[in-house]
């Protein structure tokens, strides 16, 4: 049953249609695969959209409800488009004290988002997480699988042209 | 099983070992203040208002969740703990508008009992409030998340009883928020409006919407003929509301109240239930006898026929064409009754007086429609029936009893069994049987299929056939039938089933609080009321012979078809979709 | 691997290969370089000079005489990228790329160490080649990062030439279940995911429990900030917590472990998954392992980013796939864990220890530490420190040690003001208590725990009321809003410290905070509100007049807080 409503006539949908449904066959008519499976989703899809979230919840035989409820539960699920750079600036104990701060507001000054927010381009989204395990190199952040660390506010836009 | 004993309090008592040392503590007569418990379907220790202390332990113990252990010392009044309790409270009431004056559970709020309780007098923090929208989208429940405790009381009954899940947890933290997904309307989702999340409610953050105005604007307006059916169920809960003990019987006061109230008609839903069991029973010997889908499944429950629409709409053929009583009411208080009044279908205005929020739901169905108008044009439920009662200051008890008006109030015990699980089932059998055998039954009290258990089932000899037939309330166990269906190992002719655990007298219009001593004592009742009537079998009903022989012509017939029968929508569970 | 001799064989055989890592030059190789993989330093680009260092090689012709490996974290993070030189064991630090040149010239091909990237102890010039004779090294007791310096934690044979599943062996071939739990009973070892509790107990509890199938669940969660021991041990010697836990199915009778990891760490989960395939292969996982009939095999649950999931009932319904709510306890998951089936759960470095307590038996572990608090614990020093990462000490070291001798003292010459231990559940360690050793009662008495092991260490420039600003911050954050006193009261705490930190506190604020957290401590649900008022109580303890001074003077002695005007 096509699940979204939408016209999905592409041929680029229906593909990511059915990778999803691979995805779910893993776990089809289990649901404790939700986290697991919600991962996948998101990693394919970019986020977690309602569609998306319909259809893992007709797969695993869960309902909206709780998908939507385990998707807004865990902060690494989401329910907006992220830009193609994800920024995660560490906010924990040991960058906290070394500078984190200093760090969004250079970001902030840089590109003109908050966390939590994409810029217009979809270039960057930034967010503030909780340590990163780079503590050593406090203040650190990660921008898609680079960890940078011993940031100074200078630094930061050289790091960010890396990204385009 | 293995008894423990404890002290409490410096008693000693001797209990089951599992018991909380809530229950325990309760046979002592020693009452710990709660708010998120509800005894069997929300055991989660989430609202910390029921803390002890236990010797030993590190901090204090939610006595709601945590079981006796042997040698147990707990105190469960210390001034410690009750300072804690408190500062819990006032935390609670530190994110909740105080707005009971104008809170429809005003004075039926355990929050607010708590308040009085502790001597709230000050709230000494002040920040951040809850303030998520008012979900006012569906025509039976209403969502207010500011004034919600999250005791998630509702969302255990509408997920563990219902098998429903419309509404859970969503966000976290500060943030979380009781919903359904995407912080939708309740209208946007599968949420079958059966009222139990409301029942359930501590306070009045999901309850039902209040429709008394309409009524009140129909009562005025002169122009309006105004009749009024009332429900199996409501004659043995309303009491309830005004005070009265549970399993008060107060027909015949809440007729002279209605009358009081200015209705120009009072009826009764019990003569459509004789009328619906004349309807189905034979629906249910056609398809024995003509090879139709079996097992029939009764269909007078909205809160229930959503739920199949929603969740097996694949098993739809097995429901009965039948509507339900209420709406049989409308379609023939706007045909049969007016023109025998005398008087125009369109200035007839119907009120139903209902246990149920889904009968809001049910009759603004666009299908309802069959008598030209809207059948049934406002339900209210029975705590707005008291809220009307109140309203013009009537005292239920002081009133006169009187009688309902006829035709359409003349009825009989099978009609009013309705109202409790396993009658419809019962009143079928009444008459199916002596309408077969042609025999006049020994015995009209179907014992096996009354009570509060979840499936129940029975094999009835009724001439050469043995008819098998079960028995579903709540919304759970209709899903565990459906599933056997579904397997084929359901083998029945017949299945009633019924939304509401109990039946209707546990409608999610029922006075506050409900729960499985109350509806019990509501069960009594109904078989009370049942015994004391002249009539209780529905063929035997002369209103509804009557009704065939001046109008209907016969069950089944073309009228009954038009006015009696109706159709059914296969939603899915993204209706929205 | 069908029995203990095989393994012996080719641990014997893999000794041989890998001796010079002991110091003793062996075979064809004169050099093997280690140079650190930890996040760390892969964050400062080790992996290119890895690529450097090779290429540089092979244009000498030395690669079949030098090998490079890279290696789990060493440990001192901030110094890297690091790397050590065996046979010699000497230690280069803050290596760059276009450092491998001068290292293979000098150092590889003419044995001569390059002076320049040599190690120099604060304030002296004078270099320390050998990394057994540094301070931070030398004062450490490794049990737990037993392997890190020496082997590749993507080769399985690398920690079988450390013994590596020979405790496996030893138990599944030469002990019943019951001597297992005993060991570890006997050992003293307690859970190091903050609580401390006798891991051996938990053991006995759910083997005696009724139900099955029994379940085993490393917490990899590490979700203080400002910790990162779990996750070096997940890198750097994943197969340490694969033969842990599976020792655990043998004693308590489980067929089936689950590792819960943060997403965060994805280095960590690819390694771990290597780890699991390779032992599969060897047989160390699976069916009829070592020959004897018991079966096991170990799945890998992805977390989603909250913290409340570290808690261990939440994590367990986490597992199951819904939200992380953590549920009263009793039951304890001895008696009703995942899927409602007995379960034990375990840490990450608590699962780390049990291989050598099997080994050494219990008498050797319980000879490290102090009375109560058993062998050693991993600290992840980090904040206003010289050298900060990660360290092992045996319990009962002072503070002062930690932070000063191995540490190396705080920067800049500032003055020291607190520890804090034990994260966003944790509390402070001023001044005046510098020479408490840690363990788990003495931190407690002082209001602070030990915890998972975070240490952060915090210099004169911080504010107080700021830091336990930013704790209650992160748990308002965190906090699951399943309980009341949880989800409102740490808000209205916050709040409160809120108005404190911009100059809108008023009197009688402590006294309501004072009231208001130890309220939440007795009432909250789980461990996470309970704890959630430790870092506020902790820092009123010790520095209430830097409370006082917010609200009477609007001042803020570090500096920190910017006093805004009242809001009207
Ligand atoms: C809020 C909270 C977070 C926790 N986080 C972790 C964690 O990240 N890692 C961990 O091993 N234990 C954590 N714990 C402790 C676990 O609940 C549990 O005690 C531990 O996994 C048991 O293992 P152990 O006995 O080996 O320490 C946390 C506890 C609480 C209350
Ligand atoms: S996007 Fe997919 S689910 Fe949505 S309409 Fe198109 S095909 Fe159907
Ligand atoms: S829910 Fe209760 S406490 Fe809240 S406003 Fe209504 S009556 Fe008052
Ligand atoms: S109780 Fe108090 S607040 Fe409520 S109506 Fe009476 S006077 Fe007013
Ligand atoms: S009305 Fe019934 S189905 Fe709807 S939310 Fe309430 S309990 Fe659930
Ligand atoms: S709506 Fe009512 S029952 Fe549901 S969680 Fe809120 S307060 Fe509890
Ligand atoms: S059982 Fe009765 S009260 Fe409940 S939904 Fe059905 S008709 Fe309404
Ligand atoms: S203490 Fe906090 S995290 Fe724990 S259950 Fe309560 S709200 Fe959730
Ligand atoms: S606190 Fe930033 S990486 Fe750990
Ligand atoms: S009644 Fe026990 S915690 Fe709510
Ligand atoms: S990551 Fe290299 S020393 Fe820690």
């Amino acid at each position: 049953m096509v699940a979204c409503g939408c016209k999905c006539e592409t041929t680029e949908q229906a593909q990511l249609i059915e990778q999803l449904d691979r995805i779910i066959d893993e776990y089809r008519g289990q649901p404790r695969g939700l986290i697991q499976v919600l991962h996948k989703a998101q990693e394919l899809v970019g986020y977690c959209p309602k569609w998306v979230q319909v259809r893992v919840a007709e797969g695993l035989g869960v309902s909206l409800q709780e998908v939507y409820g385990v998707v807004t539960f865990y902060a690494l699920f989401s329910l907006i488009p992220k830009g193609r750079h994800k920024i995660s600036v560490c906010a924990g104990t040991a960058c906290y004290v070394k500078g984190t701060k200093m760090v969004v507001k250079a970001i902030r000054q840089h590109l003109g988002i908050k966390p939590g927010q994409t810029t217009e381009d979809s270039r960057f989204s930034l967010e503030t997480v909780r340590c990163i395990g780079a503590c050593g190199l406090a203040p650190a952040m990660i921008i898609g699988k680079d960890v940078h660390g011993r940031l100074e506010p200078e630094q930061i836009p050289e790091i960010l042209e890396q990204y385009q | 099983m293995a008894m423990i004993t404890l002290t409490i309090d410096k008693q000693k008592v001797a209990v089951k070992e599992g018991t909380t040392i809530l229950e325990a503590a309760k046979q002592l007569g020693i009452n710990i203040p709660t708010l998120c418990y509800l005894k069997e379907i929300n055991v989660i220790g989430a609202c910390r208002i029921c803390m002890v202390e236990v010797q030993g332990a590190r901090t204090f113990v939610a006595a709601c969740v945590a079981p006796v252990a042997e040698g147990m010392v707990v105190r469960t009044n210390t001034a410690a703990v009750v300072k804690a309790r408190k500062l819990v409270l006032e935390l609670i009431l530190s994110d909740h508008p105080m707005e009971c004056l104008t809170c429809v559970r005003n004075q039926n709020c355990e929050l607010q009992r708590l308040a009085e309780a502790f001597g709230l007098t000050e709230i000494r923090f002040q920040g951040a409030t809850t303030d998520y929208p008012v979900d006012d989208s569906s025509p039976a429940i209403v969502r207010d998340p500011r004034k919600c405790v999250l005791c998630r009381r509702c969302v255990s009954v509408c997920a563990e009883v219902q098998t429903v899940r419309a509404i859970t947890a969503q966000e976290r933290g500060f943030k979380t928020l009781i919903a359904p997904a995407f912080n939708q309307g309740l209208s946007e989702v599968a949420c079958v409006n059966c009222g139990q999340c409301a029942l359930v409610c501590p306070t009045g953050a999901i309850h039902e919407k209040d429709d008394i105005d309409k009524v009140w604007a129909a009562l005025a307006d002169p122009k309006k003929h105004v009749v009024v059916q009332t429900a199996p169920a409501v004659r043995v809960t309303v009491g309830e509301a005004l005070g009265m003990a549970p399993g008060s019987i107060v027909t015949g006061k809440m007729v002279a109240g209605l009358r009081h109230l200015g209705f120009d008609k009072v009826f009764d839903t019990d003569f459509t239930a004789d009328l619906t069991i004349l309807e189905e029973g034979n629906e249910l010997l056609q398809r024995v006898n003509g090879g139709g889908t079996l097992p029939m499944i009764t269909s007078c429950s909205p809160g229930w026929i959503k739920f199949i629409e929603h969740f097996y709409p694949d098993l739809l053929p097995h429901l009965s064409t039948c509507k339900s009583p209420q709406q049989m009411f409308g379609a023939l208080a706007k045909t049969y009754y007016a023109q025998k009044a005398g008087v125009d279908p369109a200035d007839v205005f119907c009120v139903s007086i209902m246990p149920c929020t889904a009968k809001k739901f049910e009759c603004e169905r666009p299908e309802m429609n069959s008598s030209g108008y809207q059948d049934v044009d406002v339900v209210l439920t029975s705590r707005e029936l008291a809220r009307m009662f109140k309203r013009v200051g009537i005292n239920l008890a002081a009133l006169p009893v009187e009688e309902y008006d006829a035709p359409l109030g003349i009825s009989t015990g099978a009609g009013e069994i309705f109202g409790a699980t396993g009658g419809v089932m019962e009143a079928a059998l009444r008459t199916v049987y002596e309408v077969v055998t042609g025999k006049t039954l020994d015995n009209l009290d179907f014992e096996m299929v009354r009570g509060l258990d979840g499936v129940k089932e029975a094999t009835v000899p009724v001439g050469d056939l043995n008819v098998k037939v079960a028995v579903a309330n709540g919304l759970g166990n209709a899903r565990k039938l459906m599933d056997a269906i579904k397997a084929g190992t359901a083998d029945y002719h017949f299945i009633e089933i019924m939304c509401c655990p109990g039946g209707c007298i546990g409608g999610g219009g029922s006075p506050i609080p409900t729960n499985t001593e109350i509806r019990n004592k509501r069960i009594a009742a109904t078989y009370v009321e049942d015994k004391n009537m002249p009539l209780r079998k529905s063929h035997e009903n002369p209103a509804v012979q009557a009704l065939y022989a001046e109008f209907l012509e016969k069950p089944l017939g073309h009228k009954s078809h038009e006015l009696l029968h109706t159709k059914y929508t296969p939603r899915g569970q993204y209706p929205e979709q | 691997m069908k029995s203990l001799a095989q393994l012996e064989q080719l641990k014997k055989e893999m000794r041989e290969v890998l001796k010079i890592r002991d110091g003793v030059a062996s075979g064809p190789w004169n050099y093997h370089v280690m140079v650190c993989g930890g996040a760390g330093c892969i964050s400062s680009n080790c992996r290119d000079i890895v690529t450097a260092l090779k290429a540089e090689l092979a244009a000498k012709g030395l690669e079949k005489e030098v090998k490079v490996v890279l290696t789990g974290c060493m440990g001192p993070c901030d110094m890297g990228p690091v790397m050590i030189v065996y046979p010699e064991g000497t230690f280069y630090r803050r290596v760059k790329p276009k450092d491998a040149a001068t290292i293979v010239e000098e150092h590889l091909a003419n044995g001569t160490p390059v002076r320049r990237l040599l190690y120099r102890a604060p304030g002296s010039t004078e270099p320390i080649p050998k990394y057994s004779d540094i301070d931070f090294f030398k004062k450490q007791h490794k049990v737990v990062l037993r392997n890190m310096l020496y082997i590749d934690p993507l080769l399985i044979e690398d920690y079988i030439s450390r013994d590596g599943y020979g405790a496996l062996g030893k138990a599944l071939t030469q002990m019943k279940p019951e001597e297992v739990i005993a060991t570890v009973k006997a050992a003293g070892l307690r859970g190091r995911g903050g609580a401390g509790f006798p891991s051996g107990m938990k053991w006995e509890f759910t083997a005696k429990a009724t139900g099955s199938p029994k379940y085993v669940v490393c917490n990899a969660d590490e979700g203080d900030p400002g910790a990162f021991m779990d996750r070096s041990v997940l890198e750097g010697d994943p197969h340490s917590i694969i033969e842990g836990m599976t020792i655990c199915g043998y004693a308590i009778g489980a067929e089936r472990g689950y590792v819960y990891i943060r997403a965060e760490y994805p280095l960590a989960i690819e390694r771990l998954e290597a780890a699991i395939a390779r032992a599969r292969e060897f047989g160390f996982l699976g069916q009829d392992i070592f020959g004897t009939g018991f079966n096991f095999d170990i799945e890998i649950r992805i977390g989603a980013g909250a913290f409340v999931c570290g808690e261990e009932t939440a994590l367990l319904t986490s597992i199951e796939g819904r939200r992380g709510e953590p549920r009263p306890r009793p039951p304890f998951p001895a008696n009703a864990g995942l899927f409602g089936k007995p379960t034990v759960i375990n840490n990450v470095e608590t699962w780390a220890n049990i291989a050598p307590i099997i080994l050494n038996g219990s008498e050797w572990f319980a000879s490290i530490g102090t009375e109560k608090s058993k062998g050693t614990k991993v600290f992840a020093l980090a904040g206003r420190v010289n050298n900060t990462g990660l360290v092992e000490v045996p319990m009962g070291t002072t503070v002062r040690e930690i932070v000063f001798d191995i540490g190396g003292g705080i920067p800049r010459k500032k003055a020291f003001k607190a520890v804090q231990t034990g994260g966003p559940s944790g509390g402070c360690i001023p001044a005046e208590h510098l020479d408490v050793p840690v363990d788990y009662d003495s931190l407690g008495q002082l209001g602070a725990i030990m915890g998972s092991g975070g240490m952060i260490v915090m210099d004169e420039d911080t504010c107080m009321v700021d830091i336990a600003k930013f704790f209650l911050d992160f748990v308002v954050d965190e906090s699951c809003g399943k309980c009341s006193p949880c989800r409102i009261g740490t808000k209205r705490a916050l709040e409160t410290l809120e108005r404190i930190a911009n100059g809108n506190g008023k009197e009688g604020d402590i006294e309501l905070l004072l009231e208001l957290c130890s309220t939440i401590k007795q009432t909250a649900l789980c461990g996470l509100g309970q704890t959630a008022p430790n870092p506020v109580l902790s820092t009123i303890r010790y520095f209430r007049h830097e409370y006082e001074d917010h609200i009477k003077e609007h001042k803020c002695q570090a500096s920190v807080c910017e006093f805004k005007a009242a809001e009207e």
